[in-house]
């Protein structure tokens, strides 16, 4: 696409780019770049020295085993995200469609938590599943049900992701809402003149014409789940107990910011890299094909 | 719906009602422990408003946590500061690249343009320590620009400029060059003006995105004077073995949840018109 008027300034075009392109350059692609060259040297602590390893960091952080441990915890984590904020989000927003009275009091009600940070979200839940004062805590502890996350790595995790799948609710259910209110109503009606139920017209109608907003969402669910979580983790558990929530984000946090550990983890900001990048080359794809659709 | 079912009816309210207070329970519970003492928060919680809500407003926004060496009224200023700075300048640099990038020909224009779209696929955690690392080379560690500068690249908002100036009719700008105007009289008097709708879903999107920031201020603030209010929560938590002040800290989440929330609804038509368009 191309427009057909332009105008003839030779310089002014570079001027108004330019400050989008720098800050591109300085906080975007040097850093990354520098990721990338920091992912093949070993550094001393101090700063000091510095030699070529090739892929060497690489290889330990595959036979690493808190690593291969994050891995394992951050698919996990983010499909557990994803099927639960989609779901619950889903099941909202085909009732929300079906609501002719008072359906825009419903949908204020669900969409404002996408507002609340992720790290908020963390202190909300962790206030309420605190082992010591949170009235959650408290009442399964009445209920004979021992909670404490910081003890116990299974109940991190389902805090965590929990609370995660909380706060994208909102975020799905607007998506979801949108597609299911694109869906022509002729084809409702037709089938249910036919006599099918209502539960069956969702699973072989609505369900299937659903799927572009479906796939859509599943990608940027997992990139949330991956990339956004970090406070809720942070706040939380801090990747504890015992490694239990060590999301890779939060890892590499912890190994470079905390650790100091350059190599080990410039190779973990290089994987990451490679993640994000193939998420969103099929989020790109998918919208190219939406427009046909 | 299509047929009438008294049953199904009441199942969808209910199921609605039910999603809803699930989101809203929580906030309901700390909006209510911000109204308690401390000790009335960890001995017997009540579930219903205490009498302490003033109380702990004042003193949370003008003496803060105690240790922390700055008061949430600072912080929300400072929060304030950042997720402006960041909505504004994106939607400033923003506007200016699409501009140049449809109304100009000129050499590297689709590579500027890929530029700026690699950005989408580096967020700041894959590149944590090296961005710190320019930051502190930069010297704006602990200051609003560091806050606010390496946050406001946006490939999102100058492809939503991109692709509003592409349907822009031609004639316009034909119309300005025959009244014999320039490209800034043309961004001035009718691109910009036209734009507003655009405008206003970004800012509501990228306003709640800028107050949310969590991992850059963290990295980069450790003078209390430039803390931001999620990280000065996170600080309160952080003590230890001694007993968090929850009633601060309630508090303070309240205030870190209000204005994004406010803003949500009462500006939900640019929200709703902003998620849906940015993330094409």
């Amino acid at each position: 696409m191309e427009k057909r008027v332009v105008f003839k300034q030779k310089l002014l075009p570079y001027f108004l780019i330019a400050p989008q392109i720098i800050i591109t350059l300085v906080f975007f692609i040097w850093p990354a770049s520098q990721a990338v060259y920091q992912s093949v040297l070993q550094e001393d602590a101090f700063g000091l020295s510095r030699k070529f390893v090739g892929l060497a960091n690489f290889a330990y952080i595959f036979t690493d085993e808190t690593y291969l441990n994050s891995i394992y915890v951050t698919i996990i984590f983010s499909f557990s995200v994803a099927a639960i904020a989609m779901s619950v989000s889903l099941l909202l927003a085909a009732m929300a469609d079906r609501v002719i009275k008072g359906a825009t009091t419903y949908k204020t009600l669900i969409i404002w938590p996408y507002a609340v940070a992720p790290v908020v979200a963390g202190v909300l839940w962790y206030f309420l599943f605190n082992p010591t004062i949170g009235i959650v805590a408290i009442y399964l502890k009445l209920y004979g049900y021992e909670w404490n996350h910081s003890l116990n790595g299974g109940q991190a995790m389902f805090l965590v992701i929990f609370t995660a799948a909380w706060r994208e609710i909102s975020y799905n259910f607007l998506f979801f809402l949108a597609g299911l209110q694109a869906i022509p109503k002729p084809f409702i009606e037709a089938a249910a003149i036919d006599g099918a139920s209502p539960l069956k017209r969702f699973w072989t109608i609505t369900f299937p014409l659903l799927s572009p907003t479906t796939f859509f969402l599943v990608v940027m669910n997992v990139v949330y789940a991956f990339f956004d979580t970090f406070g809720v983790i942070h706040v939380i558990t801090a990747g504890g107990p015992n490694y239990a929530t060590n999301i890779m984000v939060f890892k590499v946090y912890h190994d470079g910011f905390l650790s100091l550990d350059l190599g080990s983890s410039s190779a973990q900001s290089v994987i990451l890299m490679f993640i994000v990048i193939s998420l969103t080359v099929v989020q790109f794809r998918y919208i190219e094909r939406k427009v046909y659709y | 719906m299509v047929e009438h079912r008294p049953w199904l009816t009441f199942l969808t309210h209910g199921i609605l009602i039910l999603g809803v207070l699930l989101l809203v329970i929580p906030i309901y519970v700390t909006f209510v422990a911000s109204s308690h003492s401390l000790q009335e928060i960890t001995s017997n919680f009540s579930l219903l408003p205490g009498r302490h809500l003033i109380e702990n407003y004042t003193s949370a926004l003008s003496v803060g946590p105690r240790d922390l060496g700055a008061t949430v009224g600072t912080m929300m200023v400072n929060s304030l500061i950042m997720a402006l700075g960041i909505t504004l300048g994106k939607i400033f640099i923003s506007l200016l690249a699409a501009y140049a990038i449809v109304y100009f020909k000129f050499r590297f224009r689709m590579f500027f343009f890929w530029l700026i779209f690699i950005t989408l696929m580096l967020p700041v955690e894959v590149r944590i320590l090296p961005t710190y690392k320019v930051a502190a080379d930069l010297k704006i560690l602990d200051s609003y620009s560091g806050l606010i500068f390496p946050l406001i690249a946006s490939a999102t908002a100058t492809f939503l400029f991109r692709q509003f100036f592409m349907t822009v009719p031609d004639e316009l700008c034909e119309a300005v060059k025959i009244d014999g105007g320039g490209p800034i009289r043309f961004f001035f008097d009718i691109l910009l003006p036209m734009s507003r709708t655009s405008i206003a879903a970004l800012f509501v999107i990228l306003f709640i995105y800028g107050w949310n920031q969590y991992l850059w201020p963290l990295l980069i603030t450790t003078d209390e004077r430039y803390y931001t209010l999620l990280i000065g929560i996170k600080r309160m938590l952080d003590v230890g073995e001694g007993q968090a002040e929850w009633h601060i800290i309630m508090a303070a989440t309240m205030l870190a949840m209000i204005p994004p929330i406010l803003i949500v609804i009462f500006m939900q038509k640019q929200f709703v018109k902003g998620m849906t368009e940015t993330e094409k």
